[in-house]
């Protein structure tokens, strides 16, 4: 499931404190809105990039969200990969869990994004970064 | 800095969120909430959230934590006016929000307070609770 779609426009939206997140929620809003998502797809697109966004600033130590619009035969999607140059995911399948946190948060923010949107990979170096691309399909 | 406000009517505070909250902002008013709480000695706080368009996991843990510290300061805590699509996303981001009271509008939001605050201070003596459901 690398590439499941071809990129056809993109926009950086860079996250260095609590208030580039509300930068990506508002993007992302935006975004979803000229791609005329239904209200609860965009809701959950937009709550998606939020816990993201928030793991690139706290656990990541800041990094960037890349949007993109996605063309797959008939199908639009939006795709939102987030990167860091933190100090990675050790486990990811622990990390991908309900309920597990090493911050002070409820661990929902990795599962609870995945189940949001229709893709979800996760490639993640320890010591290097973590890089995290979401699509969610019209 | 940037704060929301805390209106006082009698024994209640009301907050009404407007804006899009960053995490700074969401713990400064879980702060002000509750030392506002303490100076006033409020019975209830009436959280409006209809216009927030989204609730992630952390703002949904503040108002969580919000209402377990009223508690504890003997207040009660109503979140009221969260949009369908906000709930549907909530609840698949695997957050139900159990221990917060929420209600459609300000209005039953008020008139639960009113019930429960009243009941606590006619029914001392009987501590069966009477919730209805």
């Amino acid at each position: 499931m690398r590439t499941t779609g071809t990129v056809q426009k993109t926009e950086t939206v860079p996250i260095q404190s609590s208030s580039d997140v509300v930068v990506v929620r508002q993007r992302v809003r935006a975004w979803t809105t000229d791609m005329k998502f239904s209200l609860v797809e965009q809701t959950k697109i937009i709550t998606a990039a939020s816990e993201l966004g928030r793991n690139t600033l706290e656990h990541g130590g800041g990094g960037k969200m890349e949007l993109s619009l996605v063309v797959n035969g008939a199908r639009q999607g939006i795709q939102l990969c987030f990167s860091d140059q933190g100090p990675g995911i050790a486990d990811i399948a622990q990390a991908l869990k309900d309920g597990y946190s090493t911050g002070q948060g409820m661990g929902l923010g990795l599962s609870g994004s995945k189940r949001l949107m229709n893709e979800f990979e996760i490639d993640s170096k320890p010591g290097v970064g973590t890089s995290i691309t979401a699509i969610r399909w019209k | 800095m940037e704060r929301i406000p805390i209106l006082r009517m009698g024994n209640y505070l009301l907050v009404t969120i407007q804006v899009d909250m960053h995490d700074k902002l969401a713990l400064t008013l879980q702060d002000d909430l509750t030392n506002r709480i303490t100076e006033v000695n409020a019975k209830g706080v009436l959280i409006d959230i209809s216009s927030l368009e989204i609730v992630d996991s952390f703002i949904g843990r503040t108002l969580a934590n919000i209402a377990s510290m009223a508690k504890v300061l003997d207040a009660e805590t109503v979140v009221v006016g969260m949009q369908p699509a906000v709930a549907i996303t909530l609840v698949e981001l695997g957050m139900s929000l159990p221990g917060i009271r929420t209600a459609l509008n300000v209005e039953s939001g008020m008139e639960y307070l009113r019930e429960t605050v009243t009941g606590h201070e006619e029914s001392d003596e009987d501590d069966g609770d009477s919730t209805e459901d």
